[in-house]
């Protein structure tokens, strides 16, 4: 067997796409204009980064006017909840979650707790999903922000996120989605599906890294984050990243021109492999939910081994993956989307995100197949585990 | 993250298995934590002819294991129960800060199997310089 050089951690950040880069390499080295000055070069640049935005808003139904460039994911996610949160403080103070959401949500929620919100963390259920009548009793007089991730990084569960628009429209209540891993995977339509905030990120649809957006439904109440100059209509200060808003806005729109045929090709190949791994590995266990969720997820759990050995042999034969292993990340407990979706400590040592996207070929799913049971039998025969497990008979 | 010797102890780990009718068997960690080591002694004459490993755990984990065994083979009782986590992580070259606990483990785990060996032979255990609730060092 050749050794191959296989990535499958397109969660966590996807390669950009030649075309993408193609489009930004002029504003670059040509056309590097600031965008608010006032001669014509730096004119051109400005309509580069208002094509951009009518691109990012086409992808989502939105208003040219309702895009606003950032940062990237996490500074989308702290712009809509601080900001929401720190201008509507007089109407209340309560602020709902979920337990699964990225840090980029849950961090800024607990440092608004320091502030003196009250935020309410909604637990979900053993496949990931929120439950809609916990969220309505969530609801109290003085709840300002939903915020609700549209699919999770780790076990790619997509929630209902038209329904979960609806009941906050219905109660007068802002509604934020951390779209960050869906943009390009789930059709999206801001406005059908009531959101008011969606954060995205390039770098997750063959963008560049390090540049985002966060849409506001016009009409929301929300403060300022970046304070400093006049850009992005006075609301997010700083010279504008001009070729990666140009490369965001190619890349959204490559990646939301033909989902359905995307999520064909990428499933087809993630179903192959997921059945192959089940088929495979004994004692392995599907985290997420078996259909609402993305169609490049897979996270599995293996019994009695470690997440972060596996990882090094995964590495050593040339393939990327990622654990929820607490061993890997240097914390004591093991990731909170697997611990909130009910999987004992020791399942979710044992976890494995294999993220699948375009970078792959049918040729990927063959060494994974075939690489991946050798590794987790090595890792079995050395474990004191699975040495107990089959003196015991192996029940 | 890892240096050499981590990865070639991990990659290629001395003493994996088991002893059939050990004299001495230690296991310490636990699931929850995410790292499980076990021990196996084989004695003669006061002294480590054999030793064996399984490990349930990270890569440095494993690479303890089996450095720890290494350094005790061949080593008198009292030679291997002065065995101690620092020399283990000195002798990889070092581990990470958060990893440190590794090491613990693996010196734990040899004082666990001396100890089993020497109370099964009537004797009284020696006295370990890590109390049970210090189980885990994860800093
Ligand atoms: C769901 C989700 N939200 C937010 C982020 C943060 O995005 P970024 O790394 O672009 O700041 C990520 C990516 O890591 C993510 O997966």
């Amino acid at each position: 067997m050749e050794k191959r050089f296989v990535y499958m951690d397109h969660a966590a950040t996807t390669y950009t796409k030649p075309e993408v880069l193609e489009a930004m390499m002029p504003y670059f080295t040509e056309q590097f204009g600031n965008a608010s000055s006032i001669y014509n070069f730096g004119r051109r640049s400005k309509a580069a980064i208002e094509e951009a935005r009518e691109k990012v808003a086409k992808a989502l139904n939105a208003l040219p006017d309702e895009i606003y460039f950032t940062g990237g994911g996490s500074e989308a996610d702290n712009w809509a909840i601080k900001g929401v949160a720190f201008a509507n403080r007089n109407k209340g103070n309560h602020i709902i979650t979920t337990k699964i959401e990225h840090h980029a949500v849950l961090h800024t929620c607990e440092y608004l707790e320091k502030q003196g919100f009250e935020v309410t963390y909604l637990d979900v259920d053993e496949y990931g999903l929120i439950n809609l009548e916990d969220l309505k009793n969530a609801i109290t007089d003085k709840t300002i922000l939903i915020t609700i991730m549209f699919a999770n990084n780790e076990i790619g569960t997509i929630q209902p996120i038209a329904e979960i628009g609806k009941i906050a429209r219905e109660r007068g209540i802002y509604f934020h989605t951390d779209a960050v891993q869906a943009v390009g995977n789930v059709e999206i339509d801001v406005k059908e599906m009531n959101i008011d905030m969606l954060s995205l990120a390039g770098h997750k649809f063959y963008g560049p890294k390090g540049v985002g957006a966060l849409y506001i439904r016009k009409g929301v109440k929300i403060d300022n984050l970046i304070h400093g100059g006049g850009q992005e209509r006075k609301r997010r200060a700083g010279t504008e990243n001009l070729p990666g808003i140009v490369g965001l806005a190619r890349a959204i729109e490559l990646a939301t021109s033909n989902i359905e045929e995307h999520n064909r090709k990428i499933k087809s190949m993630r179903d192959r492999l997921l059945k192959g791994i089940m088929d495979k590995i004994p004692y392995t266990k599907l985290n997420g939910h078996p259909e609402k969720r993305l169609p490049g997820n897979i996270n599995v759990s293996f019994q009695f081994i470690e997440g972060e050995s596996l990882l090094l042999l995964l590495d050593h034969y040339g393939i990327c993956a990622s654990t929820g292993s607490a061993c890997s990340s240097g914390s004591l407990d093991p990731s909170h989307v697997l611990m909130a979706i009910g999987l004992p400590h020791e399942i979710a040592h044992g976890s494995l995100r294999l993220s699948l996207g375009d970078l792959n070929k049918e040729e990927d799913v063959d060494y994974v197949l075939e690489v991946l049971p050798q590794i987790v039998q090595r890792l079995r025969d050395m474990s004191p585990l699975y040495e107990s497990f089959i003196k015991e008979g192996g029940k | 993250m890892y240096s050499d010797k981590v990865m070639d102890h991990f990659m290629n780990p001395r003493n994996v298995g088991e002893i059939e009718n050990a004299d001495g068997i230690g296991e310490v960690g636990n699931a929850k934590c995410g790292d499980i080591m076990k021990i196996y002694l084989k004695v003669e004459d006061n002294r480590i002819v054999d030793v064996k490993f399984k490990t349930f755990g990270c890569g440095s984990a494993i690479a303890s294991s089996s450095m720890a065994t290494e350094l005790i083979k061949g080593k008198t009782l009292e030679e291997a129960w002065e065995l101690t986590n620092v020399a283990v992580a000195e002798a990889l070259d070092g581990l990470p800060p958060a990893k440190m606990h590794c090491s613990v483990l693996a010196e734990q785990a040899i004082h666990k199997a001396i100890n089993d060996y020497r109370i099964k032979q009537g004797l009284e255990p020696w006295e370990d310089r890590f109390s049970d609730d210090d189980d885990h060092h994860h800093e």
